[in-house]
């Protein structure tokens, strides 16, 4: 293992972090919101081609935070719609997230079906 | 007439002092932790990620989606356990942001609402959060990707 990919990882991935931190600190918004926020400004900065270096310099410090997903999205449509034109505007997308959405939701399903919620002291 | 407005002038007064003492001095430790959190958990991914390119040699796109993977079930079993939880309430943003948040907010409500059943409380309730994700999420890139469309032409 690369201890440099490594370090790199920590410090982008840190930093999203803080900016999501500073978003909910300063202006109060939810939780959702930012998830919301930052998974389009992940497909917003992959479609004008600056998410891209990001991920090269950091990998997954780019590609695990929310934004990494929007990237995931943007990217896939692009290259569909490379491949096969306008239909891989509507199946790019989803073709590449397919992966983590499925495992979302059997994962999510299960360990809410096997588990009862702690309940807090 | 007097009165009210001698309260409001105290209420604004209150109000400044509520201000004053509330948040800004968390902010910056809040950062710090969502910070040192958030990078551990990316650095969890970089090994995951590097497991797959290196070791599975999964290619660029099976990386990915290994790693997405790998991450959700880590973040949806951690939340079952009830761990995730205890290490939201130190990371903040640093839990919420990264995939496994996503994951935490599918399991979270799921696991809340069961008693509703498992389909009307479970299952719709696994999207009250990753539900807006994906409507936005997936719009945005379907309209991404027609504007490529029609540039490419």
């Amino acid at each position: 293992m690369e201890w440099k990919d490594l370090l790199w990882a920590f410090l982008v991935g840190g930093a999203i972090c803080v900016v999501g931190q500073l978003l909910i600190s300063l202006t109060r918004l939810t939780p959702a919101r930012i998830l919301v926020l930052f998974v389009t400004l992940g497909v917003v900065l992959t479609a004008l081609g600056l998410y891209e270096p990001l991920v090269s310099l950091a990998g997954a410090g780019a590609t695990v935070p929310l934004t990494g997903f929007g990237y995931s999205l943007g990217k896939g449509t692009i290259e569909a719609v490379q491949e096969k034109g306008l239909l891989g505007a509507f199946t790019g997308g989803i073709t590449a997230t397919a992966g983590g959405v499925a495992a979302a939701i059997l994962f999510g399903y299960l360990n809410a079906v096997i588990f009862t919620p702690k309940t807090k002291k | 007439m007097e009165n009210k407005r001698k309260r409001s002038a105290e209420e604004l007064r209150y109000q400044q002092r509520v201000k004053e003492k509330m948040p800004r001095s968390k902010t910056l430790s809040q950062c710090v932790r969502a910070f040192v959190s958030g990078g551990a958990i990316c650095s969890i991914g970089q090994a995951v990620r590097c497991f797959g390119e290196k070791t599975l040699q999964l290619g660029t796109e099976g990386t990915a989606a290994f790693t997405a993977i790998v991450m959700v079930f880590l973040g949806a079993t951690l939340t079952g356990f009830g761990v995730y939880d205890k290490i939201g309430t130190w990371a903040g943003a640093g839990s919420i942001v990264p995939i496994t948040g996503f994951a935490n907010s599918i399991v979270s409500p799921a696991m809340e609402f069961k008693r509703e059943g498992l389909i009307l409380g479970t299952a719709a309730k696994m999207f009250t959060i990753a539900g807006p994700v994906l409507v936005y999420g997936v719009g945005s890139s379907v309209v991404v990707g027609i504007l490529a469309w029609l540039f490419m032409r």
